[in-house]
């Protein structure tokens, strides 16, 4: 009995531990709930939403840019000068390494910039063009 | 020799009771008050420091009653002009501990100080609006606010240089160009 709970508790362990989210796993995850393959995906479309200014409130064009800066492996600044660590995971790994904080951030931050949530397949792009920059 | 023996004796009971008051805690800081003049509460808790310091200073309960707080917490959709809603679990476990530590809850100088000058039913929404901040910062030129490298007045470490640390003293204040 105690060995069975002991191997289940184990067994529950490794799994979560398995279960870490990686920038890569992640992508993954948004392609498949698009229900597109990971090799559709396309970092120039991330790069156009990344770069696209909208009229934001006060009508003011604001982008992603606007905050994180036009180069993603810079830090930026929040709107009241709190220092934003880089966004490309080859300037800041633990990016997209944590499921909810993305989520979290993608709700919050496509409200602001675009007045709407963003799709699961813009998801996918927009991490897959932040993937590949060396 | 006499008037020696006297010094080094005076030296010695003025160093030991010194000693003796820096060593104790003092009531002030029982409480959760640093005591100086403007020093924040020292308050911890997780999700205020993780989640509200993402964005900004995560500015002290003491600094706004509970009815401001509840305010703030219920709009995190519409946060001063941007998105920094939560799940809700974490924005309830974040309301409780700002309300527990509110300028109105009795738990440190700080609130009570910000309470002195606050009408019994005001519920101001920004920190800035509060009568206590704006007599604090009386002598700061409008123009200086607005400053490109202050930003704003939401931005206490531009001058504040501790403030991070919940210092404000006004020995570690250095206002940018």
């Amino acid at each position: 009995m105690i060995k069975r709970i002991a191997w289940t508790g184990l067994l529950l362990f490794s799994a979560s531990a398995a279960a870490a989210d990686t920038s890569a796993s992640l992508m993954a995850r948004y392609a498949q709930q698009a229900g597109v393959a990971v090799s559709a995906l396309s970092p120039a479309r991330g790069e156009a939403m990344y770069r696209t200014a909208h009229l934001g409130r006060n009508a003011q064009n604001i982008s992603c840019a606007s905050c994180h800066t036009a180069n993603p492996k810079q830090a930026g600044q929040t709107r009241v000068g709190k220092r934003i660590e880089p966004l490309a995971p080859a300037a800041n790994p633990s990016r997209f390494t944590d499921a909810a904080k993305v989520a979290k951030w993608f709700r919050r931050n496509c409200t602001d910039v675009l007045a709407r949530e963003c799709s699961a397949q813009e998801k996918a792009d927009f991490i897959a063009w932040l993937n590949q920059i060396k | 020799m006499n008037y020696l023996l006297r010094g080094i004796g005076v030296l010695a009971a003025v160093g030991t009771v010194s000693l003796l008051a820096f060593s104790l805690p003092s009531g002030g800081e029982a409480r959760g008050d640093g005591g100086a003049d403007d020093l924040m509460p020292r308050l911890t808790h997780k999700a205020w420091q993780q989640e509200c310091a993402s964005c900004h200073l995560a500015y002290s309960p003491a600094l706004l009653p509970r009815a401001s707080w509840r305010r703030v917490m219920g709009g995190l959709d519409r946060h001063f002009g941007e998105n920094a809603s939560l799940d809700p679990a974490t924005q309830a476990d974040i309301l409780r501990f700002l309300e527990a530590n509110a300028a109105d809850s009795g738990t440190s100088r700080m609130g009570n100080k910000v309470m002195q000058r606050m009408g019994a039913n005001d519920a101001p929404l920004r920190i800035t609006e509060t009568r206590w901040f704006v007599r604090k910062h009386d002598e700061v030129p409008r123009a200086t606010w607005s400053r490109k490298s202050v930003g704003s007045a939401a931005n206490c470490a531009a001058c504040h240089r501790q403030a991070e640390k919940g210092v404000f003293d006004e020995h570690d204040i250095r206002i940018p160009e």
